[in-house]
């Protein structure tokens, strides 16, 4: 099974240590020290925001779709505050002022930032390409249901196209419809189903076939 | 706290300007008229906290729902689509 044969030696990947110590570095190291050592800060609250980056990523978002999808109590609170529905289970996203827009039979949801690349960090992670790319920006706002149907997503005139300009202070959070054949499943499992771009309002949801 | 001027429903005009400087409101949406969403809450002047001043008074800041067919009259999609757009009340006026 493995015909590739271990005579010769693959490079290693770099170890930080292999890169170019940059100013940029020093610089880093430098300040963080000094405010470590002036007690401006503590090396506990920078792990924790370590962390706490580390942490952030599209799996945020969708526990809270899919605790929208099967708690009602929940999706009350996403519709009347998202942000207070995002802290009540767990998750902290300190800077967010959090909208969710679900999307239904009537209305399909899709979020752009015009003017640069807002987003909500914590819940989904960095943006992708191209969210920030101009063509998704200036695209998406003339013609919406072009720019979803290269996204795959066709939908009947009957629907109402609702896009979201993210041009200032807020943030949006897509809730797409519920999978067809999911009535039973848990919250873990739904959670599985709920994509980054789903919560962009780009896509719908997996199907259950392709899990 | 700046009370908001505008409710839910208000017809509004978002002004035709272009003054020098940073602003938070796409030019395509200059000089259209829609109607308020929601207020969001009042947020710091980003205009003002562009060049380091504090923004203080935080402005009302709203969601203003624009039909697609007033923004591009050539719009290809159904009569009913939208957009909604973030606008600081300094830049809308009532539309009678």
């Amino acid at each position: 099974m493995h015909d590739h044969i271990h005579h010769h030696p693959h490079p290693n990947q770099p170890d930080e240590e292999d890169g170019p110590f940059t100013e940029y570095r020093l610089l880093e190291m430098a300040l963080r020290e000094l405010l470590i050592e002036k007690e401006v800060i503590t090396q506990a609250e920078l792990h924790k925001t370590y962390q706490m980056m580390d942490d952030r990523g599209p799996h945020n978002g969708a526990r809270m779709v899919a605790k929208a999808w099967s708690d009602p109590v929940y999706l009350d609170l996403m519709r009347r505050d998202a942000t207070e529905a995002a802290k009540s289970i767990g998750l902290e996203p300190t800077w967010l002022n959090l909208i969710a827009l679900e999307n239904t039979d009537a209305v399909h949801n899709v979020v752009v930032c015009t003017l640069c690349s807002c987003y909500p960090w914590p819940l989904l992670g960095l943006p992708p390409d191209w969210y920030k790319s101009r063509a998704y920006r200036s695209d998406v706002v003339q013609n919406p249901r072009k720019v979803l149907a290269e996204f795959g997503t066709i939908l009947p005139e009957t629907t109402e196209v609702r896009v979201h300009d993210s041009s200032a202070d807020m943030r949006y959070l897509v809730v797409p419809k519920r999978p067809e054949g999911t009535e039973n499943w848990s919250e873990e499992n739904l959670a599985k189903l709920v994509t980054r771009d789903s919560m962009i309002g780009v896509v719908p949801a997996l199907a259950i076939e392709t899990l | 706290m700046t009370d908001p001027m505008f409710r839910v429903g208000d017809k509004v005009r978002i002004r035709d300007a272009y003054p020098i400087g940073h602003c938070r409101t796409p030019f395509y949406t200059r000089g259209l008229t829609g109607e308020i969403e929601r207020h969001c809450g009042n947020f710091a002047n980003p205009e003002e906290l562009a060049y380091r001043r504090d923004g203080q008074p935080a402005m009302p800041l709203y969601r203003v729902r624009l039909p697609m067919r007033q923004i591009w009259p050539d719009y290809a999609g159904a009569a009913h689509d939208t957009l909604e757009v973030e606008i600081f009340e300094h830049w809308l006026e009532p539309d009678d």
